[in-house]
């Protein structure tokens, strides 16, 4: 960990025109993933900007949907009463990942912002190009059990370990953010890239962009959703595949269907055609097992990650029927339904 | 004497609880000392080559910070590998931190920055530039089995494999079953809670106090003294408290070397504390590749037993622990040929952990049982009461006692093994199915010599003391006990001192031994002192214990009584006048009979039954029942060793299913090195656990009877839950951890 400055931020024009200004400057919130990432001399920030003490935490009725401000706690959004009864799929996600330690402290738009566990990312005695651009990626002929499948280049196979953002991209949510020019808001499925040859670049935030808040539109799927996670313990570990699948049914028959997946690829990953071809169909494992298919016909497997397709095809299954029936998966009950 | 057992069998809540729970209990990165310099590791960012520079410039010239130590300036130290030698190590050449340039592991440390505060030591090694020249790792198991050899120095402690008995390759050809089936074991790392660190205090004129993270101060303090060339008299090493080792802790580690380099040269007092990924730098379970094979005739009896392991070890030292011995004396069998190789990687040199070779071996053995039952048809447990061993083959003794036909009765009945349906795939839950294992467990108990203090003051209270440390095992507690029923003192009146060089000399805290020898060295003492106050109390006008001798008394409630007549009876401080003292006070040693070592082999044995619960198309496992049931003799307090044998069980379960650390073999490091990526069990993954202690009495193992706990509860363990994957699949899975990509494979 490198010695630093510190800012508080008094208002969002401060922290936007401080952050601008400096280009090693980072904005510091819940502070759970970045400390870990300085400790690790990843990010070597010259000046932290503290922006907890900015209006941004509060949950908030807008345009038929939920408004998230920036600041607000995985933990509250997981409980709120609004979340749990509109948007039980995020409430769900959230507490599929972490701690309750972490989602204490951790915000919605620092998760947002949560780097890779790529362990190449986080080692600096090895090359990364996503820490250092340009100095290569081990982790395609190495230890890849836990690497992309889907998006991947060939400068970086690295997952977004998000369990939220699966979800907020199942429910096509808008992220809210202000820079130097002004605000604008952006597609979920638009926030995070895939890492081509700027695998540096987690998101589509310009340097001088903060996050505001996650809007939530008002199709809440409350009745049809799940999130189905997968790891290597029944807690506290990131997904080697999740799914997030949200659905409105006209009876048996799928209406409208939402999928994304996390543990796959460097963004919660979403395929158009895969959840166009589930409308109008009847639910059942056919169907499903055909959307899982043309999701994972372009799947790329490197030397340990491969059962993560098959794993995948499954897991997209599992979650679909338990979707379709009404039975998501609790995230209490370690058994998976 | 007749000692009363108020407490020694009882359930005990740990006396150091309440420190522990209240933050009062100091661990090694705790103390306080004035002018506290504070040191930070930079690790190497290669595996194998040179540092061919270090430029320190830019560290340095951050005010704060002190010094930098690295090959090029550090402090002289002793020249020769034998002094470098600690109570434990392999044969070899001990690693010395930034002895010269060359890197023989990954995160070798290459330098220490020394600064006025924690945050600035660690901002200077962040600064710190090393260039290398680089060359391509070796560490691959696998790529080096070829090269593997059988070891030709043995470590002191551990038996090499016995001698082939039989001609178990003739034996093999002619049975009518046989397998052959190779298992692999990963690298495990200890991963306690509390990293390795060491404060040094400097108290002026070349004197140190040493709080070291190890699992017996003395080990910390020869390894200094000879090190460092200075006199016991002036290292003195206070460790109370180890927030858990598991044999981490056995050997000092290099953050002591580089503490103390620096607290000399700087001659102020400096400490070192480890990050989580250096932790991953330290010693760990080696990856074993093993192949068992074995022969039996219809009936499920053995005929033949061939066990060879080939393990990784560093290229500086061969640490080596009992794998295959145990194939040897577990079994009933004829023919048995056993082999242990080693082969030479670019890593760290492996360590103890919890059961060491015992976990690696008995896996690969009772998982060939249970497909041995398979083959045969035979009930897993009527499998291994058929090939019962009525004494050690191996080293052809008898057991100072084996319960072990107890542990299998009483842990099947307690989990129901008869309603076991034999046919895989046969037993299932909704979409779950169920599989139910089980496996033999062994550990040698172990009596080492250990010398103890009893000191009983005349306001009744006591202080038994001896140097061992308590991991987090109850070793406080258990002390106490013996010493408040041997002098007949209530519990809440007795002080243990553990963890101090100027206490009596104990063993390190491993292998188990520790209740059997620091407790063997507590009655002693205590006995003494109860001669001495016999001895006053005879001492006293009409005395009514005039004619009693040791042997016919009693210390009871701060009496000693007759006996036979608990009414005959001298109060403790009144025997104290007698003697005109207000304190008596004997130190003693325990040892182990040589002769008991010489005619009769001494094991622990447990008998593990699992349940789990399997999604298999998801691959997910649950380890939803777990009954261990262990013959380990006397059990001297109910509590904390249920407590053993259940970390011993979760360990079990983490070494089954989760724990591995992953060598990318292109850059020779673990790369997965933090508790976020290894993974250890949590709460989500454990669900019941039953402890069984069967009856077991043993009058030879030690002289209380003892055999201990630390190891017994995770051996067999990872064995019992892969059998009952293999029950509930169908698929046999022969290397641990069994994570879910096999699972769906």
């Amino acid at each position: 960990m490198n010695r630093f400055a510190y800012t508080r931020a008094g208002s969002v024009a401060e922290a936007v025109q401080a952050l601008a200004g400096d280009p090693a400057a980072r904005i510091i919130a819940g502070g759970t993933n970045l400390v870990d990432l300085m400790k690790y001399n990843v990010e070597r920030p010259d000046r932290l900007i503290d922006i907890t003490r900015l209006p941004l935490a509060a949950i908030e009725e807008h345009e038929g949907g939920l408004r998230i401000g920036a600041l607000v706690p995985n933990s509250t959004v997981a409980y709120d009463a609004r979340v749990t009864a509109r948007y039980p799929l995020l409430a769900s996600a959230i507490l599929a990942g972490a701690s309750p330690q972490l989602r204490n402290a951790a915000s919605t738009g620092g998760n947002l912002l949560q780097r890779t566990r790529c362990y190449y990312f986080y080692d600096e005695g090895t090359p990364c190009n996503k820490r250092v651009p340009g100095s290569g990626c081990p982790a395609i002929a190495g230890v890849n059990r836990i690497h992309a499948i889907l998006g991947t280049s060939d400068h970086c196979i690295a997952t977004h370990p998000s369990d939220m953002c699966v979800a907020l991209a199942a429910l096509d949510a808008t992220v809210r953010v202000e820079g130097p020019n002004g605000p604008r808001a952006i597609p979920f499925a638009e926030f995070h890239r895939l890492p081509g040859d700027e695998p540096q670049r987690d998101t589509t935030l310009a340097h001088g962009e903060i996050v505001l808040s996650v809007d939530l539109p008002d199709r809440d799927f409350s009745r049809h959703y799940t999130y189905l996670k997968l790891r290597d313990r029944l807690s506290y570990a990131f997904a080697l595949v999740s799914v997030a699948a949200a659905l409105e049914m006209d009876g048996e028959t799928i209406r409208t269907a939402r999928l994304a997946l996390g543990g796959v690829a460097h963004k919660p990953w979403r395929n158009a055609q895969a959840e166009r071809s589930l409308e109008g169909r009847t639910a059942g494992p056919e169907t499903f097992r055909a959307a899982a298919d043309l999701i994972l016909a372009e799947a790329k497997p490197y030397a340990h990650n491969g059962f993560k397709i098959e794993l995948a095809r499954r897991a997209i299954v599992r979650g679909l029927a338990q979707a379709a029936a009404g039975t998501p998966q609790s995230q209490t009950d370690k058994r998976i339904r | 004497m007749a000692t009363t057992n108020l407490h020694v069998g009882t359930a005990q809540s740990r006396l150091d609880g309440p420190a522990k729970v209240t933050g009062t209990a100091k661990y090694a990165a705790e103390f306080k000392a004035a002018d506290l310099a504070y040191g930070v590791v930079v690790s190497s960012a290669i595996t194998r080559g040179r540092i061919s520079a270090i430029d320190a410039a830019a560290a340095l010239a951050v005010p704060g910070v002190i010094q930098v130590f690295t090959h090029e300036n550090r402090p002289r130290t002793a020249w020769l590998d034998y002094n470098y030698r600690d109570q434990v190590a392999p044969p070899g050449s001990p690693f010395r931190a930034l002895h010269g340039p060359e890197i023989s592991f990954g995160g070798q440390p290459v330098a220490l920055v020394v600064a006025e505060s924690f945050d600035l030591a660690r901002h200077g090694a962040s600064l710190i530039r090393v260039t290398y020249e680089e060359e391509v790792p070796n560490t691959d198991l696998a790529k080096n089995r070829e090269a593997a050899y059988v070891p030709p120095k043995k470590r002191s402690g551990i038996k090499p494999p016995p001698d082939p008995r039989g001609d178990a390759e003739g034996a093999l050809a002619a049975a009518p079953i046989t397998l052959r089936h190779e298992y692999k074991q990963a690298v495990e790392h200890h991963n306690p809670m509390e990293p390795h660190a060491t404060t040094v205090v400097w108290e002026g004129e070349g004197k140190l106090t040493i709080h070291d993270k190890i699992q017996g101060v003395n080990n910390t303090q020869g390894y200094v003294c000879s090190v460092f060339n200075l006199k016991p008299d002036d290292v003195r090493v206070i460790s109370p408290y180890v927030g858990g080792a598991f044999g981490s802790g056995l050997r000092p580690q290099y953050q002591l070397f580089l503490a103390v380099s620096a607290a000399l040269d700087l001659k102020r007092s400096v400490r070192v504390v480890l990050s989580r990924d250096q932790m991953f730098t330290l010693g760990y379970r080696p990856e074993t590749i093993q192949t068992v094979a074995l022969g039996a005739d219809e009936d499920g009896r053995l005929q033949a037993l061939l066990h060879e392991a080939v393990a990784g070890t560093s290229t500086f030292e061969d640490y080596q622990e009992s794998v295959v011995n145990w194939s040897g004396l577990l079994y009933h069998c004829p023919n048995v040929t056993l082999g242990y190789k080693l082969a030479k990687l670019d890593t760290y040199t492996p360590a103890d952990m919890r059961a060491p070779g015992a976990v690696t071996g008995v896996f690969a053995l009772e998982v060939a049982m249970d497909e041995l039952a398979c083959a045969t048809g035979i009930d897993p447990l009527e499998l291994r009461l058929r090939n019962y061993a009525e004494r050690d083959e191996g080293e052809n003794k008898d057991f100072t006692s084996k319960a072990l036909r107890a542990c299998y009765a009483e842990g099947a009945a307690r989990f129901g093994w008869a309603r076991r349906t034999a046919e895989p795939r046969s037993m299932r839950e909704g979409r779950e199915l169920i599989g139910w294992g089980m496996a033999t467990g062994v550990w040698e108990a172990f009596m080492m010599k250990s010398s103890a203090r009893a000191r009983l003051s005349i306001d009744g209270s006591l202080e038994v003391a001896c140097s061992t440390a308590d991991l987090g095992t109850g070793t406080y507690t258990i002390l106490a006990q013996i010493g408040a029923d041997a002098l007949g003192v209530p519990i809440g009146r007795v002080r243990t001192q553990l963890g101090d060089t100027a206490l009596p000399e104990a063993p390190l805290a491993g292998g188990s031994w520790t209740a059997a020898s620091s407790g063997a060295a507590v009655e002693l003492a205590c006995r003494a002192v109860s001669e001495q106050l016999l001895a006053f109390a005879r001492r006293i006008d009409e005395s009514p214990l005039a004619n009693a001798d040791l042997a016919h008394v009693t210390f009871v409630d701060g009496e000693i009584r007759l006996a036979s007549d608990p009414s005959v009876r001298v109060a403790v401080a009144d025997a104290m006048h007698a003697g005109g003292v207000e304190t008596v006070e004997a130190t003693e040693t325990a040892k182990p009979s040589l002769l008991t070592s010489l005619r009769y082999a001494a094991y622990t044995h447990s008998a593990v039954f699992a349940e789990v619960r399997i999604d298999e198309e998801l691959g997910v496992v649950r380890v939803t029942r777990v009954v261990s049931a262990v013959a380990a003799g006397k059990i001297l307090n109910l509590k904390t060793a249920r407590s053993q044998i259940l970390g011993g069980v979760v360990m079990g379960i983490g070494a089954a299913l989760e724990e591995e650390s992953m060598l990318d073999h292109n850059v020779g490091r673990f790369m997965n090195h933090n508790f976020g990526e290894y993974h250890v069990p949590v709460n989500a993954d454990i669900h019941d656990i039953e402890v069984i202690f069967v009856d077991e009495h043993d009058d030879k193992v030690s002289p209380i009877g003892v055999k201990g706990l630390g190891e017994i509860g995770i051996v067999g363990t990872a064995a019992a839950i892969a059998n009952a994957v293999h029950h509930a699949t169908g698929k046999r899975i022969r290397e641990i951890p069994i994570t879910l990509d096999k699972i769906i494979a």
